[in-house]
Order: C-alpha cells, then sequence, then structure tokens
C-alpha cells in the first residue's frame, strides 16, 4: 500500500517529499566525516549571454582530477526543463546530482500542480538546492550553477548567478562561473553587445571559452584531433535546442581559423 | 460502527461496495481508446481547472472518476511514486504496471481495512508503448480490483450505455479525430436520448507515442476537439 507520507496534501516540491519521506536519496544528505581526502573530478567554465529573443549557454568539456584530465568530453550544461538550461561548476559528482534533482523539481511541480513554475520561482528552487548543499561545500565539494531561460511572459532571455550560500542574482547581458570564469567574462566584456544575432552571440561565447582554456589550465580548449568542441545551448521562444557537433564545429572552427591568424583573438577599438 | 449489534462480514463489504458504486455512478464517464498512435482519454467535464485525467510520467497517464478530492490523492500519490522511483533507479524503470500495483493495494486496503469509508472512485492506468502491441491500460475500481483493457473501456457514471455504443463502432488503428468523435459519441450515449457533445464539456488527452520528447503526453485543445468533432 502507497504509505502516509505519499496520499498527504500539501507540497509539490520533490525535494521537500524526499526530505520527508527518503531524505537519504537528498545529496546534501551525505554529510558524515567527509574530509575529501582524494582528489575528485571537477567541472568548469561556463559562460551565458543574452541576444534579442533568447539567450545562449555554452561550457567547455573538460574535467580534471588535480594535474590528471579526468574527462575529455564532460557535458556541463543540461537542460532544467523545456524553457531553461543549468550550467555547472565545482565537483562534478555532486553537481550532475543536483541537476538531476533539480530537473525532477521542476518537472513533479509542474505536473502536480498542472502548470509550470514561474523563472523567478524556478532560480528560487535552485538557489535552495544550492544553499542545502552549503555544508559540503564548506568542506570542499562546492556547486556553483549558472542558470539561463526564456521568459516567456517577458519574452526575453534571462541569466542567474549563485553563490554557495544560495544568494542569487540576476545579470542582465552575460555571465561566467568556474576557474576560467575571470578570463571568460573579460573577453566577453570587449566581444558582446545586446544586438548580436544568435549565431554572432554563439560566436563571441565559443570565443570567451577559447580564451577561458588558453590561461586556464582546468577550462578545455577545442579538441581538433578528436573533433570535441564546447557544448553550447541555446533557449528561444521555440523552447531549449542543444547545437549538434557539425553545428558547433562550423563556428569553432571559424573561431580557430581566425586566431591562426591572431592568437589573442579579435582586437576590439582602443576608443 | 456502533457497537452492540452484530453484522456479518459479507453484509458489511456489500453495505461499502455498493456506497462506492453508487458514488461512482452519480458522477460523468470517461472513455479510454486505443487509436493508431497512442492511447486517448476522453473525459466529460465543464471545468477548465479541475482535471480527471493527467500525466504521471514520460509514458504513463491517469484518469479517474468519482469523488475529486479522493481521486486527486491518488494521482499525487501515483506522481510522487512514479518520480521517486525514476530518480532511485531510472526513468525507463517506471512502469504502469507498477503504478497499477500500487493504487491496487492502496485501494484494497482502504476498501477492506482502511477507515470509515471506502474510496469513491475508478481509474484508469495507460502506458503507451513503442508499439500499439505494447500498450497498456488498466481499470481499477473501488476495492482495488484491477482488469487488463483491451481496446477500449468507459468509466463512471452510465457507463454501460456508453460500453456498449463503443464495442459497435470501434476499430482498431483509428486515427486521432476519428478516436475522439468515437468517444464524444459514446459518452453522449449514456441515456435513452443520444446527446451531442461539444469542446467545451469535454477534457481530452492522448499518450502519444510519435512525441519526440520523452513526455508522451499531451492535452488536446478545445479548439482541435471541436475541429475533430466535426471531422469525424
Amino acid at each position: 500500500m502507497l504509505p502516509e507520507a505519499f496520499l498527504t496534501p500539501g507540497s509539490s516540491s520533490f525535494t521537500e517529499f524526499l526530505s520527508r519521506h527518503q531524505p537519504e536519496l537528498l545529496p546534501s544528505a551525505r554529510l558524515g566525516d567527509a574530509t575529501v581526502a582524494q582528489p575528485v573530478a571537477h567541472a568548469t567554465t561556463i559562460v551565458a549571454a543574452t541576444f534579442p529573443g533568447g539567450v545562449v549557454m555554452a561550457g567547455d568539456r573538460r574535467a580534471t582530477m588535480g594535474n590528471v584530465i579526468a574527462q575529455r568530453d564532460i557535458q556541463k550544461v543540461f537542460p532544467a526543463d523545456e524553457f531553461s538550461a543549468v550550467g555547472i561548476a565545482g565537483t562534478a559528482g555532486i553537481a550532475v546530482e543536483m541537476t538531476r534533482l533539480f530537473q525532477l523539481e521542476l518537472e513533479h511541480y509542474e505536473k502536480i500542480e498542472g502548470t509550470p513554475l514561474s523563472t523567478d520561482g524556478k532560480a528560487n528552487r535552485l538557489a535552495t538546492l544550492i544553499r542545502n548543499n552549503l555544508a559540503m561545500a564548506m568542506q570542499g565539494l562546492a556547486v556553483v550553477p549558472l542558470f539561463a531561460a526564456y521568459d516567456r511572459e517577458a519574452s526575453v532571455g534571462r541569466i542567474f548567478v549563485f553563490d554557495v550560500t544560495g544568494n542569487r542574482n540576476e545579470e542582465r547581458s552575460f555571465h561566467s562561473v568556474g576557474s576560467g570564469s575571470t578570463f571568460a567574462r573579460g573577453a566577453l566584456k570587449k566581444l558582446y553587445n545586446p544586438d548580436l544575432s544568435e549565431t554572432e552571440t554563439v560566436t563571441a561565447c565559443i570565443q570567451a571559452l577559447y580564451d577561458a582554456a588558453d590561461d586556464d589550465s582546468a577550462t578545455g580548449g577545442p579538441d581538433l584531433t578528436r573533433r570535441i568542441f564546447p557544448m553550447v545551448a541555446v533557449i528561444t521562444a521555440d523552447g531549449y535546442r542543444a547545437y549538434d557537433d557539425d553545428a558547433t564545429a562550423a563556428i569553432a572552427d571559424r573561431v580557430i581559423g581566425g586566431r591562426m591568424t591572431r592568437p589573442d583573438g579579435p582586437s576590439a577599438p582602443v576608443e | 460502527m456502533s457497537a452492540g449489534f452484530y453484522v456479518s462480514p459479507e453484509q458489511l463489504m456489500k453495505d461499502r461496495a455498493d456506497f462506492a458504486r453508487k458514488g461512482i455512478a452519480r458522477g460523468r464517464s470517461v472513455v479510454v481508446v486505443q487509436y493508431a498512435d497512442g492511447v486517448l482519454f476522453v473525459a466529460e467535464n465543464q471545468s477548465n481547472a479541475l482535471h480527471k485525467i493527467s500525466e504521471i510520467y514520460d509514458r504513463i497517464g491517469f484518469a479517474a472518476v468519482g469523488r475529486y478530492n479522493e481521486f486527486e490523492n491518488l494521482r499525487i500519490a501515483g506522481v510522487r511514486l512514479a518520480d521517486l522511483r525514476g530518480y532511485s533507479y531510472d526513468r525507463s524503470d517506471v512502469t504502469g504496471r507498477g503504478l497499477a500495483n500500487a493504487y491496487a493495494q492502496t485501494l484494497g486496503t482502504i476498501f477492506s481495512s482502511g477507515g470509515e469509508k471506502p474510496y469513491e472512485v475508478e481509474l484508469f492506468v495507460a502506458e503507451v508503448g513503442v508499439t500499439p502491441d505494447l500498450d497498456q491500460i488498466y481499470r481499477l475500481t473501488y476495492d482495488g480490483s484491477v482488469a487488463d483493457i483491451q481496446g477500449h473501456a468507459v468509466m463512471g457514471g452510465q457507463a454501460e450505455s456508453a460500453e456498449g455504443y463503443l464495442t459497435d463502432n470501434y476499430s482498431p488503428g483509428l486515427d486521432l479525430d476519428a478516436a475522439i468523435a468515437l468517444a464524444a459519441k459514446a459518452l453522449g450515449h449514456d441515456d435513452t436520448t443520444p446527446r451531442t457533445l461539444t469542446g467545451a464539456q469535454l477534457e481530452v488527452a492522448v499518450l502519444d507515442r510519435t512525441r519526440s520528447q520523452p513526455r508522451k503526453f499531451k492535452r488536446i485543445s478545445e479548439a482541435q476537439v471541436d475541429a475533430a468533432l466535426a471531422a469525424g
């Protein structure tokens, strides 16, 4: 028989239901004596940028464990639901699990209530999940996401950034998280402009990731021999769409072609 | 139950069963039909906000008749069970059969021992397969009995007359518009004088195996239903 907890009306949140019924399944439940002796895989550098009609999110493909490359083609950008995406930097195992929980949280709410959460509601739920992870973050297992969504009420792309305490802020134009984020943000400062087309915005993001990989060893640049490129996703009124390998390769090959002539990338006028 | 007077268990169960059956017969009917691309649910339901037909999981849908707050509880419990199972194992491990079993146990326990009154509800649980022969439809009654359904079924309200119309007019492999028209006519045949139902009086949803998304459940808009009824 379905236990009493299942039949009790009340919360539309899957996380709250789990915490009451099976708390051991929550990522934040694994505290214990977690002094992380072995190095764990870290995922790095995600960028997001808005354009008229939507928002782009792109992430590099490298996961590192100390000085060793743990994975060359890790996926760090995920659809959260039909109109939003999450990119994760930090401890890979916890980040992926938290993304899974977040995806389920949004789907669960939509099925119980019959209507999807508002964009601010989704950002708030993600902030709560991050906040619940604070104890583990203090022990070195931090997760820092970047959240991008197409807001159907306002018909614009929106970007939200978080810190480990769950503090949530909205960014208007572009942002980056991860070990290479300072370099990526510096590049976007010079390349970005709010009127770029979707393709130009994606190109700017790939340029930014290239610059991040150029200066941060934990961020992977394009792997030309294996044809592994950054993961690119675009969210518009038509929903979340991931670029396939060929589409990303086309843009990445152009970017790399330009770098052959000028390795530091496109130059911006001084004034 | 008051102390002192002896009531035989048979009488007690029969009274509970009659009570539940009467409650379910008082409401309106819901039809389930297997069509070319999956499973169709059609309910007579004026309300836009209160649903009788709902999504449980990727390939699993739910429809209910009877007392609203009772089947709402079951619906929410089903969504929680499915999401929990899919999260703990994998999405492909959530099956209509597992859900139907859980509902059967719950309804059976409530009917025989769990409380003042039995649930006045009857449910359809359907899982759409990759091919039509892998579709599964289950009907659960107030006492926890489960039955396999092939092709079509009606529950709630005056189900027998509507079921008779469906049996006479159903054929496998209908397209969506024909299936909606058939179901609406069946719902209209619940009395001696047939009624014609319009899109505004119906709640319609499908589990469509041809959808590219993993979630196969889709509500059909009133405009689309009216178009189907006009064509059919």
